[in-house]
């Protein structure tokens, strides 16, 4: 570990930080319908799409129709992508002649693009045409992003409104969210990007000759397009295979700075919304402490275990930290940070190969997605995560002192914890689920690249990555099977769609509610009790949970590889 | 709830034509003008001939240049379309070897190149990131320090004072942005491009 290191870390948080109230101020202008600087421009693209689809933007839906219309979206969404796959091989923009996707790894993408989590069973540059990244899988970086932030709003209009029947209109929702945030971000950011050296262009690939004479076939493409976008909308999924460690993905330290700061930003954002709305900034400082405290525990642990390095390459007279699987430009300090920040949001995208990481450092990304990516978290799913915890830590709090607990003047009653527990225990129902099919079952078995106790974390990092819909991989195993296919498929579907509708029910249930007026007996959820208590809370849910399966992967691989085991 | 239907299908039609098309294909106008090099993949010509690319790096054999980091890329075998061959720097399939910390093969192979490396340069202790495989498969770059490392062979090789190949390296050599962000680096196509033009002067 270095001082350099410790110092880009530190760097990383001082800006995300800073972001935190300009973003949170101009978002919950965004979601309050107000006018912003960009209105004179987009105003009328605003109208027209709301004209052509039938929607009256003064009309709030109730919960359950918020529900239906953000189902029946992705519904349609999942449909056109599947069959811009199917088809690609007679539609235009399609230099490089890649024939139609299968079908079960259509099925697999399109479930993995329409529900935020960028799971990639393909090497894209060898699969997918411009049109289908372009068409398809930008689009999805967009919408799916945006009904994700959508979602987190309406939850937290469930908290700020009293004694009301709906909670916001999710078409005015989504189309605000993709025109006044997504969309000007992407613009600028993704032409920075092309400055620093992402390609953007629609041309074949380039044959060249190296200077050793051989011959180099270079992937091309609209790049830096889809880079920012997948980066602010935590997706995650790579243009390349190599995903933001290829050097046209990433080409410079800054680009790799910017990127992290892009996973973060939005869902940190939206700590400050919530506050705003809620009319107590400091109840949004206390959702960012808690997420900023488990951080800070992953990326130390990370980088600590990717410095200290493998000790039976040590042995062969190499000294330094770990480097497989990493490139120089970023090191082990940006590599450790990108892996944490990547898992702590549910991004995905990775500029070091998660498989090649030391055993303690490959377990911090699992874990961080197998808490539930509440740590910043998915745009939008972040927040609804981290509030669903804050339900049921206001829930122990209460049942240790004997009160009904209280959330910000509401109270929190039978429903709300049943729907909180209902919609947190669906994770570790697929992830462990899955995986203990997974290895009973030889498609199962057939997957993992690596033997011992690193293909069983192979196995359970491909659950956990589709059910928290993160997407990031071990991406040694081949999951490019029916099975495999087809198991993920459910698995994101699961952990996006059966989580949210218990959410949504909870919001429309707290919109009703009246509003409690605080007393002395109230227990103040903006202060270093609630956070600890949040933490501790979230912690020992996912510690129980987790735990022998993380004890039968990693852990057992660490003692291993410390007493020079090899697989 | 039946009239959330149609606004679910023609919102994705224009979510499509707004971000998946109108946005991407600005973004290429826009691009192609103000930043035509970047945007078509910071291409290298020479002679009038593409050699690659700055930022792609090129699998180095010859020991007359520096050599980037292993690669585990791989190819379409060939002879049988199911099955993958190794080819290093295969720019058209990035990858990473993929290969955890307790596996046989990866250290059975860094164990090789150690071996390999140290004949090559008795004495002196081999850089971590030449014996392993970067995440891309395509790493256009190596420490500094791997770069010195190759110095004696390079100097050997080419007929040239260690001194004259270790300035050129350290003209090459690229630090921190801002002296905060990332790690040094040389980038090995450019280095060996300079070791190049220094033999034809």
């Amino acid at each position: 570990m270095t001082f350099n290191g410790w110092l880009q870390i530190a760097f990383f948080a001082a800006i995300v930080t800073l972001l935190v109230k300009p973003l949170g101020l101009y978002m919950t202008r965004v979601f309050s319908g107000e006018r912003t600087f960009l209105s004179p421009v987009l105003g009328p693209v605003e109208r027209a799409t709301y004209w052509l689809c039938g929607v009256d933007e003064r009309r709030e839906q109730r919960w359950v129709v918020y529900a239906v219309a953000m189902l029946l979206f992705s519904l349609a969404g999942f449909l056109t992508l599947y069959l811009l796959m199917r088809l690609q091989a007679v539609l235009p923009f399609n230099p490089a002649g890649q024939p139609a996707v299968e079908e079960g790894l259509a099925f697999n993408t399109a479930m993995s693009f329409d529900t935020n989590t960028n799971w990639q069973s393909y090497v894209p540059e060898t699969t997918m045409s411009y049109l289908v990244q372009m068409a398809g899988l930008t689009v999805h970086n967009f919408v799916s992003a945006a009904t994700g932030i959508a979602l987190g709003v309406a939850l937290i209009r469930g908290f700020a409104r009293r004694s009301a029947d709906c909670i916001g209109n999710f078409w005015v929702d989504l189309t605000r969210c993709t025109l006044y945030i997504l969309l000007p971000i992407s613009i600028m950011v993704g032409l920075f990007f092309v400055w620093q050296g992402v390609p953007q262009n629609l041309g074949a690939y380039t044959e060249t000759t190296t200077l050793e004479g051989a011959r180099q076939v270079i992937a091309q493409g609209p790049v830096a397009s889809q880079e920012v976008i997948k980066m602010m909308g935590t997706n995650g999924g790579g243009f390349f295979n190599a995903n933001s460690a290829h050097p046209f993905e990433n080409p410079n330290p800054l680009t790799n700075f910017v990127q992290m700061v892009l996973i973060f930003s939005l869902g940190a954002g939206l700590t400050n919304v919530f506050g705003r709305m809620v009319g107590d900034e400091r109840q949004g400082w206390a959702v960012y402490a808690v997420m900023g405290l488990l951080f800070l525990g992953g990326v130390v642990t990370a980088y600590w275990a990717e410095a200290a390095g493998n000790p039976v390459l040590a042995q062969l007279g190499l000294a330094g930290g770990n480097m497989e699987g990493k490139e120089v430009r970023f090191g082990i300090p940006a590599s450790a940070l990108f892996a944490t920040v990547t898992t702590d949001a549910s991004c995905g995208a990775v500029n070091a190969m998660h498989d090649s990481l030391t055993p303690l450092g490959g377990l911090v990304p699992l874990f961080n997605m197998q808490l539930g990516e509440i740590i910043i978290g998915g745009v939008g799913a972040g927040l609804y995560g981290m509030l669903l915890f804050a339900i049921i830590s206001v829930f122990v709090a209460g049942l240790m002192v004997g009160r009904t607990p209280e959330y910000l003047g509401k109270k929190i009653e039978a429903r709300e914890v049943k729907m909180a527990m209902l919609a947190i225990l669906i994770l570790p129902l697929s992830i462990l689920g899955f995986t203990a099919i997974a290895t009973a079952v030889d498609a199962g078995l057939a997957g993992p690249a690596n033997q011992g106790p690193h293909g069983f974390s192979e196995i359970l990092y491909a659950y956990t990555s589709g059910t928290a819909n993160n997407g990031s991989a071990f991406a040694g195993i081949s999951a490019n099977t029916m099975f495999y296919n087809t198991t993920i498929g459910l698995a994101m579907f699961i952990g996006r769609f059966l989580m949210i509708v218990p959410m949504v029910a909870i919001a429309g249930s707290l919109a009703a509610k009246k509003i409690v007026p605080a007393s002395a007996g109230t227990f103040p959820t903006h202060g270093g009790l609630f956070v600890g208590l949040v933490v501790g809370v979230i912690l020992i849910v996912g510690g129980l949970t987790y735990f022998p399966a993380l004890a039968l992967g990693p852990l057992v691989e660490h003692l291993s590889m410390n007493a020079g085991t090899l697989f | 709830m039946l009239r959330e239907i149609r606004p679910a299908i023609v919102m994705i039609l224009v979510m499509t034509a707004i971000t998946g098309l109108a946005y991407p294909l600005a973004m290429t106008g826009i691009a192609q003008v103000v930043f035509p090099h970047q945007a078509n993949g910071s291409l290298i010509e020479k002679d009038g001939k593409v050699i690659g690319s700055e930022l792609i790096g090129q699998n180095f054999t010859a020991p007359g240049y520096f050599h980037g980091r292993p690669s585990a890329t791989t190819d379409v075998d060939p002879r049988d379309p199911t099955k993958t061959v190794p080819a290093p720097y295969n720019a058209a399939n990035s990858s990473g070897s993929n290969a955890g910390p307790t596996s046989k093969a990866l250290i059975d192979r860094v164990k090789e190149d150690v071996e390999k490396l140290e004949a090559g340069n008795p004495g002196a202790p081999v850089p971590m990131d030449l014996v392993t495989t970067s995440a891309s498969g395509l790493d256009p770059d190596i420490s500094p320090e791997a770069a010195l490392f190759q110095v004696p062979r390079v100097a050997r090789e080419r007929k040239l004072s260690e001194d004259r190949v270790r300035q050129l390296v350290q003209a090459n050599t690229a630090g921190r942005w801002m002296g905060l962000l990332g790690e040094p680096r040389v980038n090995v196509l450019q280095l060996n491009m300079s070791l190049d033009a220094l033999a034809k002067r």
